[in-house]
């Protein structure tokens, strides 16, 4: 499984769906929504975001809405993975289907910050912050969950007649 | 060794005997509801090639309720694209906007049944457990998967256990003992877990009551918020439905990781401030609060109980000349059923904005939208920063009787005392 590295985009405790995915924009056709994910949190996110970066947050990260343009959106605007201190169990749900790795690591919060780098390895399960040189061991998915994750989601597991 | 609500109808829908807290199973879905969801996973059908299948049509629920009526062309196009996709499929129950709100119709036409597993396109699908089933949310990826093979994997959760005994005051209802669980325990308390709820208090609760309970089972992180099944469970459900069912009961040796007891005899009426769910006050400390808009209705209250004792309130008052009160009634029958008992009479005469059933204004995707800086209090159940409009409008949840008590009086008010 490949190596994710990008830069950290930091987030507090209880970034909730209408953070994510604001409820207001949800009517307009999905490219648009894209234009706002996570905006309210921070609006130069949606803009600036690129392909592999990282999402570190505090607890309860996704709480709220089953709504799956949360997750979907960020994969799709390039996000690599979410860690978190922990998840709402919709949100990690829907990250493992559709193929966004969302893993858990205590203390992540502390100790990244808005604009570092990061490189996780979702092999072993190692986090490092490449802007201070520390490393963090993340918590093993499930092997189920894993091979979820290799296969590139529920969608190619169905298509392959594997899920 | 004994198993919980949830390891009980987890185990049954698995083929297995037992299972335990920490394991994963692959379980058989009874039911599953899909609502302007469905948009969304047509576009993921689409664009990733997946074929339109349905494991079996008579299975799926599919109804519109986010955006009715649809109040833009984007909506009407989902709406559209919802119902080609029911015809192709041959979905046989197909409710279109029509009945009102998921999670009230669910039940009242009979589609919940003690013992089920169900799932929807939607987080407060947990609303079921108060009729004894383990339901949840799931999103599109997840329902497309389910529609293809009736089938979902699941880790079987831990289970919380509160204990609520006593009597409710008169005018505190059970909005006011899931704000006060939030408040206490915290929004993540139950997270990846199964919440039961026991004890007298909640023996005494009519059935709209305890669906209040579980539909905010979520708000504390549940993935069931489960009542075990009495006399007025049993009853309802036969009302509703010819269909058999086996209700499942826990069992008095099974294991909880945690058991709280909590007394409603005491318990005042309860407000969460913005901007989270557990940020909860009893309401005299918050009283005075200045508010521009009420809102009663959503799946956690807008049904009949909820929509009489605001009439009881409201009854020869006027809302606040400085405040808007929206109600939606949240569904068909209950609609009818405020009108035959002259409720909507009351509202009009009080000069309460009376609308169709629908999610619209809790989720703020339609109809009584908030401006900058505006207040809203609210019977629904999410108080997130901007849900209900403008990011800097604020949101106060409470049960319809605080709510409509603080219309009265143009600012945040004990309804205990009106």
């Amino acid at each position: 499984m490949k190596v994710i590295r990008g830069r950290v985009w930091k987030f507090g405790d209880n970034i909730d769906t209408d953070l994510i995915a604001p409820g207001k924009y949800l009517g307009l056709p999905y490219e648009k929504l894209l234009e706002h994910i996570l905006e309210p949190a921070n609006p130069e996110f949606p803009s600036k975001v690129k392909e592999g970066d990282i999402i570190i947050a505090g607890k309860n990260f996704g709480c709220g809405s089953s709504r799956e343009q949360a997750p979907r959106g960020l994969k799709d605007l390039g996000v690599g993975a979410i860690v978190a201190e922990s998840f709402a169990r919709i949100f990690f749900r829907n990250c493992i289907g559709i193929g966004l790795p969302a893993v858990t690591c205590s203390g992540v919060a502390g100790n990244f910050q808005d604009g570092d780098e990061a490189e996780l390895d979702l092999r072993t399960g190692i986090l490092k912050n490449l802007t201070t040189g520390k490393s963090f061991q993340t918590s093993k998915l499930p092997d189920m969950m894993l091979e979820i994750l290799e296969t590139g989601g529920i969608l190619e597991m169905l298509k392959k007649g594997t899920f | 060794m004994g198993m919980t609500m949830a390891e009980k109808i987890l185990a049954r829908h698995s083929g297995k005997e037992e299972v335990r807290a920490g394991e994963f199973v692959t379980a058989d879905v009874d039911r599953v509801m899909v609502h302007e969801m469905l948009a969304f996973m047509i576009e993921i059908y689409e664009r990733h090639n997946i074929p339109k299948k349905v494991w079996d049509p008579d299975r799926v629920v599919m109804l519109m309720d986010h955006y009715v009526p649809a109040p833009t062309v984007d909506a009407a196009e989902m709406h559209r694209k919802m119902r080609e996709f029911a015809r192709e499929t041959g979905l046989k129950i197909n409710l279109d906007g029509k009945e009102g709100i998921c999670h009230q119709i669910m039940p009242e036409l009979g589609y919940v049944k003690p013992g089920d597993l169900i799932l929807g396109t939607d987080s407060h699908t947990t609303t079921y457990g108060a009729f004894g089933a383990a339901s949840t949310g799931i999103g599109a990826t997840e329902m497309i998967a389910v529609f293809a093979t009736g089938k979902l994997w699941f880790r079987v959760p831990e289970t919380i256990k509160f204990e609520i005994e006593g009597s409710l005051q008169e005018r505190v209802g059970s909005k006011d003992v899931i704000l006060d669980i939030a408040g206490t325990f915290g929004s993540d308390v139950a997270q990846y877990r199964s919440v039961e709820f026991h004890g007298s208090a909640v023996e005494e609760m009519s059935i709209s009551s305890r669906m209040v309970l579980s539909n905010m089972s979520v708000e504390i992180g549940a993935k069931f918020g489960i009542i075990p099944p009495d006399k007025k469970t049993i009853e309802f459900v036969e009302s509703v439905t010819d269909e058999p069912f086996t209700p499942v009961y826990p069992d008095d040796d099974a294991i909880y990781e945690a058991i709280h007891e909590l007394s409603a005899d005491e318990l005042e009426p309860k407000v969460a401030l913005p901007h989270s769910v557990d940020n909860v006050k009893s309401v005299g400390e918050v009283s005075g609060i200045k508010i521009d808009q009420g809102f009663i209705g959503s799946c956690t209250n807008g049904r009949l109980e909820d929509l009489e004792i605001a009439a009881e309130i409201l009854e020869g008052n006027e809302v606040h000349r400085d405040v808007r009160l929206i109600i939606s009634p949240a569904s068909r029958r209950v609609y009818r059923s405020a009108l035959e008992k002259g409720l909507i009479d009351i509202f009009l005469d009080a000069k309460a904005i009376v609308c169709n059933p629908t999610c619209g204004p809790c989720w703020g995707g339609h109809l009584g939208l908030l401006g900058k800086g505006e207040r809203c209090i609210s019977s629904s159940n999410r108080n997130f920063k901007g849900r209900m409009g403008h990011e800097e409008s604020e949101i106060y949840l409470a049960s319809p009787a605080t709510v409509a008590a603080s219309c009265i009086r143009g600012e945040i008010t004990d309804p205990r005392y009106v």
